[in-house]
């Protein structure tokens, strides 16, 4: 109240705070207008969510009702605009998985050694240019990968992808055959008596690392003969989906290792531990499930992505011949249905209409499904992390 | 594009429906259904024709031959777009329904077999060339090629392309499940240009660049296209009921296919213009 000649808006609040009854009743209806506005908008997008789903699922039923289910889910003739129509999609439900994995064996290894790189080795100067500059990949549009997979990436793969797929070998397989000749011979000499010890370490390290070095020759050598055929191909899209679900793996998962705090890392030096062992036996574990988290976000944007997958995996409805050939064209959910999309409606006939929407229908599911998952394993994380 | 595609010809469905056969008989207005093939030299000459005469209204919709047809026989349509000629029973149901259905032929479509440009392969017959996307020719070297495995690339199933290949050179066969699918000629071109082993089919406007084969020992140009020489090669239709009556709009916008303007629009749109 001293301050009341100071501020001359002062008196008319003061006298608010005595309303009468009609405005009270006023700002009370203004309260819940507000509320109901806000909890309106709120629901909205939730609305949304419930609609895309009741929309798919009735145009899905009458596919499910009307068409075999067994050939939907079991052939893989995928013929929609023949005459005798035939919506065998087993090779497309299989392409999808295919790349989603491959995009995963790319975008999980990397995300996760990047995430840990600018959370706990990094300066911290270098991690603040680090993450936006990684952060942009994101913000590449999806159109402008998918061109560069199919005018540089796949010719690069026809010519060189032999030496290419070597060299690859080498990189991810001598730091890893590094790594492990030297636990292996640490442990195995750790059984030998103190007098031995040295002799032991140095030949186990020289037979493991002259093993798994001629193992990698080898496995080197076989993919430089490699010839690949078609350079629009389940790895072209696997590598291209790979690198654009890194952002995201590398942005939530530094998140939720950021998020271990510092407590748990200085007791675990004070415990004389090393930056190895604080990174992989205490930071690791703790940010496990944020990191469950941002990989299946990742995989998400993988399952997704369409227009990449569209341009640059060759869209063959087929299985790839033996299954786990990478280097074979595929076909997936999503480019089948951005692709046949145009020409099926009722008019052309409604089997190729509805199997667009039972196939979207298995898409949204299983990355609701997917989606949900990594919600819990958020959530638990954050209830873990407050505790 | 496919999507506003879609949506025009729905809304263009939904007028019509609304606007029955009335609005077909209305002098200012055109309503155009029919082949997918034929739609986008409709649409362009739609496109041109009401920038010179603001008053006519032209609505394009394109839902197959056969409806193009059917909308001349119950009257729906003034111009029935078909990329085959009308079959006996669809001629005999408009004498049945009192019309007289007229074929204007207004442009030719020719597809060009096309390969790597390292490929010595230069001359093979529709029977082979069905043979390679049915997957029973897997390698060039069956073709006197090298020791090559063959990438068959097809158009989408979406493309007037893929139907006249479809109908022309597959016939009842079906493409195996290996061959890859792209969404454009420009796409196809590209994938051919740089994969050895590649073969593809493309509009005869997009076999720059590329090599195309000789099929049946005929090559692809526009003259041996409209000569009908060339096999994978057919004339586009246009049907009106009856013969248009001259200086009508109807009759204006079917002639567009013998101006030069109008040649020119077909030759932009990927076809190959009349003599």
């Amino acid at each position: 109240m001293q301050t009341n000649n100071q501020m001359p808006g002062m008196k008319a609040h003061t006298a608010s705070l005595l309303l009468s009854n009609r405005a009270q009743r006023q700002q009370r209806l203004m309260t819940v207008l507000g509320k109901s506005f806000l909890l309106a908008v709120t629901s909205l997008s939730m609305l949304a969510v419930l609609f895309i789903f009741i929309f798919i699922a009735r145009d899905a039923w009458p596919f499910f009702r009307h068409e075999s289910l067994r050939e939907f889910f079991t052939s893989v003739r995928w013929y929609p605009s023949a005459n005798e129509p035939e919506f065998g999609a087993l090779a497309i439900l299989y392409g999808s998985a295919m790349v989603t994995l491959g995009a995963g064996a790319v975008a999980v290894p990397l995300g996760i050694a990047a995430a840990v790189c600018i959370s706990d080795v990094m300066p911290f100067s270098l991690r603040q240019t680090l993450k936006p500059v990684m952060e942009m990949l994101a913000a590449i549009p999806s159109v402008a990968y998918g061109f560069f997979a199919l005018v540089v990436l796949a010719p690069l793969l026809q010519q060189k992808g032999g030496q290419l797929l070597a060299a690859a070998a080498w990189i991810i397989g001598l730091p890893v055959a590094a790594l492990t000749t030297i636990v292996m011979s640490d442990v195995l000499s750790e059984r030998i008596c103190e007098k031995y010890r040295t002799a032991a370490r140095w030949t186990v390290a020289i037979v493991a690392g002259g093993g798994t070095l001629t193992g990698l020759a080898i496995i080197a050598n076989a993919l430089n003969a490699l010839r690949i055929v078609s350079g629009t191909n389940a790895l072209n899209v696997s590598i291209i989906l790979g690198i654009m679900a890194i952002p995201t793996i590398v942005s939530v998962s530094e998140d939720a290792l950021q998020a271990v705090g510092r407590e748990l890392r200085e007791g675990s030096y004070a415990l004389g531990a090393t930056r190895a062992e604080t990174i992989l036996k205490v930071v690791l574990p703790a940010a496990g499930s944020g990191i469950m988290a941002a990989v299946m976000l990742g995989v998400m944007r993988a399952v997704g992505e369409t227009m990449v997958v569209w341009m640059a995996s060759g869209n063959a409805a087929q299985i790839p011949r033996p299954w786990y050939n990478f280097m074979e064209p595929v076909r997936t959910l999503t480019a089948t249905i951005a692709g046949d999309m145009g020409e099926a409606d009722h008019v052309t006939g409604s089997g190729r209409y509805h199997v667009l929407f039972a196939m979207a229908f298995c898409l949204l599911v299983f990355s609701f499904g997917i989606n949900l998952m990594s919600e819990r394993l958020i959530s638990r994380a954050r209830k873990r992390n407050a505790a | 594009m496919k999507k506003t595609r879609k949506i025009t010809a729905t809304l263009t469905m939904a007028i019509m429906i609304a606007g029955g056969t009335a609005v077909a008989k209305d002098a200012h207005k055109i309503v155009i259904d029919g082949s997918t093939t034929v739609g986008p030299i409709a649409k362009a000459f739609a496109e041109y024709y009401m920038a010179k005469h603001p008053e006519v209204n032209i609505t394009v919709s394109e839902s197959g031959s056969g409806n193009g047809a059917k909308g001349i026989i119950n009257e729906a349509c003034d111009i029935g777009a078909m990329s085959r000629p009308m079959k006996s029973s669809e001629i005999e149901a408009a004498k049945g329904a009192g019309v007289l259905p007229v074929e204007h032929i207004v442009a030719m479509d020719g597809i060009a077999v096309v390969v790597h440009n390292s490929n010595p392969v230069a001359d093979l017959s529709v029977a082979q060339i069905k043979d390679i996307y049915t997957g029973k020719i897997a390698n060039w070297k069956e073709l006197g090629g090298p020791d090559l495995p063959i990438v068959a690339i097809s158009r989408d199933t979406n493309s007037g392309t893929y139907e006249t290949f479809e109908s022309l050179v597959m016939k009842r066969e079906k493409i195996a499940g290996k061959t890859e699918y792209v969404g454009s000629n420009g796409a196809i071109r590209q994938r051919v240009l740089s994969t050895p082993g590649a073969i593809g089919y493309v509009g005869l406007a997009f076999r720059e660049g590329v090599k195309p084969v000789k099929v049946n020992g005929m090559e692809a140009t526009p003259e041996t296209v409209v000569a009908k020489t060339y096999p994978i090669a057919r004339p586009l239709y246009m049907y009106t009921a009856g013969r248009p009556r001259p200086e009508t709009p109807l009759s204006e916008f079917i002639d567009l296919a013998n101006t030069p303007d109008g040649k020119k629009i077909i030759e932009d749109t990927g076809f190959v213009p009349l003599k």
